[in-house]
């Protein structure tokens, strides 16, 4: 028995460490998590404990000590019978302790897939290896396009509609929802609410090539005013640049070949296969989840792409120190 | 030779007119391997090719595991240096590909060819040409995907290669090439062993030996057979469909082009599911013949257990969508899965309460094969249980693709197939070898093994539930995964050792482990009824089967049958219920063809990486070293 002690202590500790971390699944933040969340614990404890039955079975039937059987032959069928018996009792138990977990399983899904009226519709698209975020109006002039950070009001139903430009990627999220992939060719969606404000990271979860390990998404859950705020400055085109060293940097950037690729609504930047960058300075992190937003952290990406993130699509671009410094600059300052 | 004999046609000899050692050492000529290279390259000989066979695939598992050590030592930290991205991808899908393709299915069907024909009583496997033809394609196979590796083309899409990321337009250059192209290679290999197997056991029983007197390791050899007949189709389709979308520009899996990227999912997964079952199921076969030997009494319940393997391998083509509950499927569909998926807890659920019952009604014997059979449970037992979480849709959403599954289907791999493929292997070595395991080396090696599996793995549930996905080269510091991952690469590390302790433990008994005699743990099964190793007929004589464990029932010599050729290749047919015996059927002599037959196929599917035509001039080769395979030789019964 002692290994089973052994085993169960450090196991115990991990279990209460695994709820720590913002990018737990059992770190719930919302109601489809916390469903999600408690369904794990129900089946944790009620299969755990089968499990411990049945090492305790396992355990006492090799700690009997039976007489040596010289003829193996030799049994006793009566006693084979109750053996028989207890084994047919527990195959049924188990075909009943199937039967409730599935009906559990289905209550869950249903009420997890529950569609209701959404507030807000976000379609994200999956690209190599970054995320391409539109929140969609019916009104077109306060729909907008933007990368890699979603924000969404506390309580209210949020539907993702989810597409991939390329590979499969999946949407996952997992202290709001569990994860859905992105496929080319169908849309998927799931709809999720967030209960208090925060930020919650996610991350892509379906192999994509080189980069799917630095393929992180922020969803930032925020007030019904916060959230207005901040998508009436999203909707606006950048404003132009008012210090020379941001000037300058302007001009570099929209002479470079940056804009062969990203957008800066408002300028005459317009790529479409990167990242929008027209409030790039307003989020958090950089290169998808990959590095905290900062001019130092912007000039080393511009640098050297494919030395924080190897294989990615950005090509390196030779770039005078100054001009660089002052691209930084201007980026950081799309607020 | 006495006068009588001399009469007699020297080429119709019978096994009833000479005894005892003449008798042995013409059957041992009859039946034997020349020397010389030749020889050796063209032998049939069940034992020598699953002895290869054996070899080869834990060379493949030592390379699988080489490949998971060095991916764990990457992730001992985070942001670690060690390995890049690109060398990472083809890491994992090296390591998924060879311990799925070129280890765990081998093994287990290397195991079976070894001990199938000598727990029926019979002679050699059916079609035992196809058998070395098989053991070949599956060497060249692997040699194939590893020389690619060296090279630096080895595939980097995953042992699952999705598409679009596995289509042309993602994965330029040749390496998913070599992936799909040896997938569907290796296949043949298990197909044809899967066809030897059936034929073997309906066919080939000694007389007596009706159906419910095949041993409990030889159901699941057949069970898996049939689902390797019906599972490993899907795979080759699609795999070859998607060899087709890289090569000649077809659009299967290409959406743009009216094709469907899932479509591979559902046929890699028809496949991909069973194939957790195909690896399991012989090693369930391994536990019952462990516990009943060292249990020291008869299965507590033969039939649920014989019920329940065939219920897994039926069930087990109704699971595959579980794979896919986050594809966006009809949510009723995937509830049905659901609902599939759990229901084969039932079976297994059997199995464990039978084999508990046996330990039970029983008086366990403490050698290691039994130590690693308990390790069994412990960890297969716990793995199977998440199974049952991954099998709910919604607790699936969240662990699925996390560090979660990565854990529980190491729990139910390892757990399930090696650590009873390798008390199988202290189990039966001194029947291949004649020498017994050392028992000291053998307690080091369980219980390193069982820590060091327990450590590396426990920490990923935790890891998964944290939010780590699968298949990432790296992480960041922020999100607190270090502490466990270094756990987990301490784990490996123990649990690498361990197999370094196994592998000496073979090596150095092979040459001075204690001499075995022919049934050194009192077992009941036939294999034990003849000399350790044996020799190239199995059984100077055919033995009358009377019970499930002969040789518990007859304390003395075994009952026989007579009448087989002496000087001719023969084995006894029989009735596929009763094994009543029907006719005397000739089995093939050794032959070079199916090396060079396999040699043929393999440069064809090698050249079609690189040409289309590889296909239409490599049938030339194919059609020639298949006439010479073929080719009527006039065996001695033509000629009477």
């Amino acid at each position: 028995m002692s290994r089973f002690s052994l085993f169960l202590l450090p196991a115990i500790g991990f279990a209460l460490a695994g709820c720590r971390g913002w990018q737990s699944a059992l770190d719930a933040q919302g109601p489809q998590a916390s469903e999600l969340a408690w369904l794990f614990w129900i089946f944790t404890w009620v299969l755990g404990a089968i499990w411990l039955a049945v090492m305790i079975a396992l355990a006492a039937a090799l700690l009997r000590s039976p007489a040596s059987r010289p003829d193996p032959l030799l049994v006793n069928p009566a006693q084979d019978r109750r053996y028989a018996a207890v084994v047919a009792s527990l195959a049924v138990a188990t075909g009943v302790v199937v039967l409730v977990l599935t009906g559990l399983s289905v209550v869950s899904q249903r009420n997890l897939f529950r569609v209701e009226e959404e507030a807000v519709t976000i379609r994200v698209t999956g690209r190599q290896w970054w995320w391409e975020i539109r929140y969609e109006e019916a009104d077109a002039s306060r729909s907008f396009t933007t990368a890699n950070e979603i924000h969404l009001p506390v309580g209210k139903p949020v539907k993702i509609i989810l597409n991939s430009a390329d590979v499969i990627h999946s949407f996952w999220v997992p202290s709001l929802m569990g994860k859905q992939d992105l496929i080319k060719g169908q849309e998927n969606d799931i709809r999720l609410v967030a209960d208090r404000p925060g930020i919650y990271r996610g991350q892509c979860a379906e192999f994509c090539g080189l980069q799917h390990a630095h393929m992180g998404i922020l969803a930032v859950a925020e007030s019904q005013q916060d959230f207005e705020r901040w998508r009436d400055a999203q909707i606006r085109p950048a404003e132009p640049p008012g210090d020379p060293e941001r000037q300058k940097g302007q001009a570099a950037f929209l002479t470079q070949p940056c804009i062969m690729c990203h957008s800066v609504r408002g300028t005459p930047a317009g790529g479409k296969v990167a990242p929008d960058l027209t409030h790039v300075g307003s989020r958090k992190y950089l290169a998808a989840g990959t590095l905290p937003m900062s001019r130092g952290n912007l000039a080393a990406w511009i640098v050297d792409p494919h030395g924080i993130k190897p294989g990615v699509n950005m090509p390196t671009i030779k770039l005078q120190p100054d001009d660089l410094n002052a691209i930084a600059s201007y980026l950081e300052g799309l607020k | 030779m006495s006068d009588a004999l001399a009469r007699r046609d020297e080429r119709d000899l019978r096994d009833t007119m000479v005894d005892g050692s003449e008798l042995h050492a013409r059957l041992a000529k009859t039946w034997g391997t020349g020397r010389g290279l030749i020889a050796a390259l063209s032998t049939v000989d069940h034992k020598i090719v699953a002895r290869r066979y054996l070899v080869t695939a834990f060379v493949f598992l030592f390379l699988g595991g080489l490949s998971a050590a060095a991916m764990r030592i990457q992730l001992a930290r985070p942001e670690n240096q060690f390995i890049g991205p690109d060398l990472y991808n083809q890491l994992f899908t090296m390591h998924g590909t060879t311990m799925m393709f070129l280890f765990a299915v081998p093994v287990m069907e290397a195991v079976g060819i070894y001990l199938v024909p000598l727990m029926l009583g019979t002679r050699n496997i059916a079609f035992p040409r196809l058998n070395a033809f098989s053991y070949w394609v599956f060497l060249f196979g692997g040699l194939f995907l590893w020389v690619a590796f060296i090279l630096n083309i080895g595939p980097d899409v995953g042992w699952f290669a999705y598409t679009p990321l596995s289509g042309p337009q993602y994965s330029p250059g040749k390496r998913t090439d070599v992936w799909a192209q040896m997938i569907t290679f290796t296949e043949i290999a298990a197909l044809a062993t899967a066809v030897e197997f059936i034929v073997t056991i309906l066919k080939q029983r000694a007389p007596g030996m009706t159906l419910d007197r095949i041993p409990l390791f030889v159901w699941a050899i057949l069970v898996t057979s049939f689902v390797i007949v019906f599972a490993m189709p899907a795979v080759m389709v699609a795999s070859t469909m998607l060899i087709l979308d890289r090569l000649i520009g077809t659009h299967f899996f290409n959406p743009s082009e009216g094709g469907d990227s899932l479509l591979w999912q559902h046929l890699f997964w028809f496949f991909g599911h069973p194939e957790v079952y195909i690896i399991f199921l012989p090693a369930a076969g391994m536990v019952s013949s462990i516990v009943v030997a060292f249990a020291r009494r008869p299965a507590l319940g033969y039939l649920p257990l014989v019920l329940s393997l065939i219920a897994v391998g039926f069930l087990s083509f109704g699971l595959w969508v579980h794979h896919m509950f986050t594809t966006g499927l009809p949510q009723l569909g995937a509830a049905f899965f659901t609902a599939n998926s759990m229901l084969i807890a039932i079976p297994n659920g059997i199995q464990i309460f039978c084999w508990i019952a046996t330990l039970w009604g029983g008086k366990p014997v403490f050698r290691t094969p039994l130590l690693f059979v308990l390790g069994f449970f412990f960890i297969f037992v716990l793995g199977g249980l998440s199974g049952i979480m991954l099998a709910s849709v919604p607790i699936d959403t969240q662990v699925h693709d996390t560090y979660f599954v990565v854990a529980h289907f190491h729990y139910v791999l390892i757990g399930g197939a090696v650590f009873p493929l390798l008390g199988a292997v202290y189990y039966w070595f001194p029947k291949i070898t004649g020498r017994m395991m050392s028992e000291r080396l053998g307690r080091w090696n369980f219980w390193l093994a069982f820590i060091g599996f327990n450590l590396a793995f426990f920490p990923m549930h935790l890891l998964g539930l944290q939010g780590m996905p699968r298949r990432v080269y790296t992480y960041q510091p922020e999100m607190g995964w270090g502490t466990l991952n270094l756990l987990a690469t301490i784990g490996s590390v123990i649990l690498l050792i361990s197999f370094v302790l196994f592998l000496w433990n073979v090596v150095s008994s092979n040459r001075r482990g204690e001499i075995a005699g022919d049934n050194p743990w009192d077992a009941g099964t036939l294999e034990w009824a003849t000399s350790s190793p044996p020799p190239p007929q199995n059984f100077d004589r055919i033995p009358l089967v009377t019970s499930r464990e002969p040789l518990w029932a007859e304390r003395g010599p075994l009952p026989v049958v007579g009448g087989l050729a002496v000087d001719m290749r023969q084995v006894v047919v029989g009735t596929v219920t009763e094994a009543r015996p029907i006719l005397r059927e000739s089995s093939p002599e050794p032959s070079i063809w199916p090396l060079f037959a396999a040699i043929a196929v393999g440069g064809t599917f090698l050249g079609s990486i690189f040409t289309p035509w590889a296909v239409v001039w490599g049938s030339i080769p194919v059609a020639i070293t298949l006439i010479g395979w073929f080719w009527p030789s006039g065996s001695p019964e033509d000629e009477k």
